[in-house]
C-alpha cells in the first residue's frame, strides 16, 4: 500500500471556454490545451515550468512535445496516451498519472484533453473507428450514434427500457447545464415533449439522445499528497482510478459487435466497477454524486447498471423515478451538464467537475459532496473509472 | 441496385481478415474457426482465444440467422447514404455459431418491420470491384 503522504491527489483544475464545433475557429486546438493546462496550474499554485509528466487519451493531437516547449517546462519526465477511441480512456489517463506521482517517475503530471472538432475530424461523422471497420463501414455502420443505437435497441429488448427514459438523461444534463453559464447548452432549457419531438438520428436515438460535438480543452494537475500541501487549492484524492475491458469484449462496439451475448447491451464496466469499488473501499451506496460519460443518454443508463446503483436492467426505472435529479435525487449526475450539454471533451469535463463537486464549487453543488464516481466512454477497449474522494 | 451505394467507404480488410472476404468474392460466407478445438471467431483473429492454437480452419454460416438488433439510420454521416436514408444496420447471430456476430443489413426491411430475433436468411449483392457483400432479407 502506498505511504498516504505518496498517494496522488488532484491540485489544480483548468479549462478554456467551451463552443459549439467549429467554434473556436480563430485558436489553435493546441493553443487551448495550453490555455487549460496553464488554468490548472494556476489554481493549483505551481508554476507551469513544474509540470514535468503529461497524460492524455484518443490519440489527443497535442503533442507532449510541443507541450513542454509551449509551456516552459524545466525538466520533463513523464508522456503516456491510453489506447482506444472516444473517451474511454479519460479516466484511464488519469491513472496513469497517478501512478507517475506515486511511483517517483514523475512529480506534477497534466491530464488534459483539448480538441476542436472544426479542425480535427468530427467524431460525429465516418471515421475507421477501429482496426475492425472493414467489417462495418460496408454496412453503412459508420458513426457512434448508430453504433450505441443497436446496444440500446438491445436493452429495450431485453428490459423494456423506453425512449422516455433515455429522455431523463438528457433533461437532467440540461436542467443542470441552465445553472453552469459556462456550459454551450445554457439559457436552452429542454422537456420531455422536445426530446421526443426532436428528429431520429438512428432508431432509438434522437437528435438530444446524441452529446454535442464541440472546441475546448480541460485539464487537471496530479501530484502526491504531500507536494499539495506547498500548494494553495485544496486537495482532491484518488481514491482509485483504472482501465478495463471484459473478457472477450475486443473492438466491440466501435467494431464488429463480437461482444458476450450476455453482456452486449452494457458499458463494459461491470467487472471493472467492482475492482474499482474494491480499490477505493467503498460501496456504490456511498458515492455522493457521479459524472457518469454520456456520449448518449443509453450509456448513462448501461453505467448506472455496470457499477451498481441498480440491478441491471433497472437502469430506465431507476432514471425516470427522478434519481438523477440536483439536488434531491438518490445520486445526482453530470451536475455541470454533461458531454449532453456543457461540452464535449471526451469526457475530460465530467473529471473537472467531479473535482469542483469535491471542493465545493460547483454550480449544481451536491451538499457535503465527499465521494464522486467518474466513468470514461461505455462500452469500449479500454473503458476507465476513477472514484475520487474529498 | 443495392442496398447501399458503391460508393460507401470499404477500408482495406488486414491480412488476418483477407480470407473472409476473399470468401465472399466466391458468395461463401465463411467464419473463422480454430482447427484444433473447434472454437468460431469473428472478425478473424491469428490465434485461437480459447486454446492459442495457431491451426485456424473456415467453417460455413449456419442457413439458420436471427436479428440480435437493429437500427434504422436516419441521419447521413457518410455523403454516399445521403440519398438512402432511413436505412438499416442489423446485426446478424446464428444460433448453431455460438460467439459469431455480423453486422449487416437486412435488404428488404422497411421501418417497423424488424425486430429482435426475426429471421433473416443470406442474400448476396455486388458491391464494388465485384466484392459480393453479405446481405440478408427477410424470412418469411
Amino acid at each position: 500500500m502506498t505511504e498516504s503522504r505518496n498517494r496522488a491527489v488532484i491540485v489544480g483544475i483548468g479549462e478554456s471556454a467551451y463552443a459549439k464545433w467549429g467554434g473556436s475557429a480563430d485558436r489553435s486546438q493546441f493553443a487551448l490545451a495550453c490555455e487549460a493546462i496553464l488554468n490548472a496550474a494556476a489554481d493549483a499554485g505551481l508554476p507551469p515550468s513544474a509540470i514535468d509528466g503529461f497524460a492524455s487519451y484518443s490519440d489527443d493531437a497535442n503533442d507532449p512535445s510541443r507541450l513542454m516547449v509551449a509551456l516552459g517546462i524545466d525538466q520533463f519526465r513523464f508522456a503516456s496516451m491510453v489506447w482506444g477511441g472516444g473517451g474511454g480512456g479519460s479516466c484511464g489517463a488519469l491513472a496513469h498519472a497517478a501512478a507517475a506521482v506515486e511511483s517517483g517517475q514523475a512529480t506534477a503530471v497534466a491530464v488534459f484533453r483539448g480538441l476542436c472538432q472544426g479542425q480535427s475530424f468530427r467524431f460525429g461523422q465516418y471515421h475507421a473507428w477501429s482496426p475492425d471497420a472493414a467489417f462495418t463501414a460496408p454496412f453503412g455502420l459508420f458513426a457512434p450514434a448508430q453504433m450505441f443505437a443497436l446496444l440500446a435497441r438491445r436493452h429495450m429488448h431485453l428490459y423494456g427500457t423506453t425512449s422516455e427514459q433515455f429522455a431523463e438523461v438528457a433533461l437532467v444534463c440540461r436542467d443542470n447545464a441552465q445553472r453552469n453559464p459556462r456550459a454551450v447548452m445554457h439559457d436552452r432549457p429542454l422537456t420531455l415533449a422536445e426530446h421526443q419531438a426532436s428528429r431520429m438520428i438512428a432508431d432509438p436515438l434522437r437528435l438530444y439522445d446524441c452529446c454535442l460535438e464541440s472546441d475546448g480543452a480541460a485539464a487537471v494537475i496530479v501530484t502526491t499528497a504531500e507536494r499539495a500541501r506547498d500548494l494553495k487549492a485544496r486537495p482532491v484524492h484518488v481514491l482509485a482510478a483504472q482501465q478495463g475491458s471484459t473478457k472477450g469484449w475486443g473492438s466491440g462496439m466501435l467494431g464488429g459487435h463480437n461482444m458476450p451475448d450476455e453482456i452486449y447491451a452494457s458499458g463494459n464496466a461491470r467487472v471493472m466497477a467492482g475492482e474499482l469499488f474494491a480499490r477505493a473501499g467503498v460501496r456504490p451506496d456511498e458515492i455522493d454524486v457521479a459524472q457518469l460519460y454520456d456520449a448518449f443518454t443509453a450509456t448513462v443508463i448501461f453505467s448506472l447498471e455496470d457499477y451498481g446503483f441498480c440491478g441491471v436492467g433497472e437502469g430506465g426505472p431507476f432514471a425516470a423515478d427522478g434519481s438523477l435529479r440536483w439536488p434531491d435525487g438518490r445520486l445526482p449526475v453530470n451536475t455541470s451538464g454533461g458531454n449532453l450539454s456543457e461540452a464535449y471533451i471526451h469526457g475530460f469535463n465530467l473529471v473537472v467537475e467531479g473535482v469542483r463537486q469535491l471542493r465545493g464549487e460547483s454550480t449544481s453543488q451536491v451538499p457535503d459532496a465527499r465521494l464522486c464516481l467518474v466513468s470514461g466512454g461505455e462500452s469500449v477497449t479500454p473503458t476507465s473509472a476513477a472514484i475520487l474522494g474529498g | 441496385m443495392p442496398y447501399l451505394p458503391d460508393s460507401l467507404p470499404f477500408p482495406e480488410p488486414d491480412m488476418d481478415a483477407a480470407e473472409f472476404w476473399a470468401h465472399c468474392r466466391e458468395r461463401r460466407l465463411m467464419f473463422q474457426a480454430c482447427g484444433d478445438c473447434g472454437a468460431a471467431q469473428h472478425p478473424p483473429v491469428p490465434i485461437c482465444p480459447a486454446c492459442q492454437s495457431t491451426n485456424r480452419t473456415w467453417v460455413p454460416a449456419p442457413a439458420e440467422a436471427r436479428v440480435f438488433s437493429y437500427t434504422f439510420a436516419h441521419h447521413a454521416s457518410h455523403a454516399a447514404v445521403r440519398d438512402r436514408l432511413p436505412y438499416n444496420v442489423a446485426v446478424i447471430a446464428f444460433p448453431a455459431l455460438p460467439g459469431v456476430k455480423l453486422i449487416s443489413n437486412v435488404i428488404d426491411a422497411e421501418p417497423g418491420a424488424l425486430a429482435v430475433d426475426a429471421a433473416v436468411e443470406l442474400a448476396w449483392e455486388e458491391g464494388p470491384g465485384g466484392q459480393w457483400l453479405p446481405r440478408f432479407r427477410m424470412l418469411t
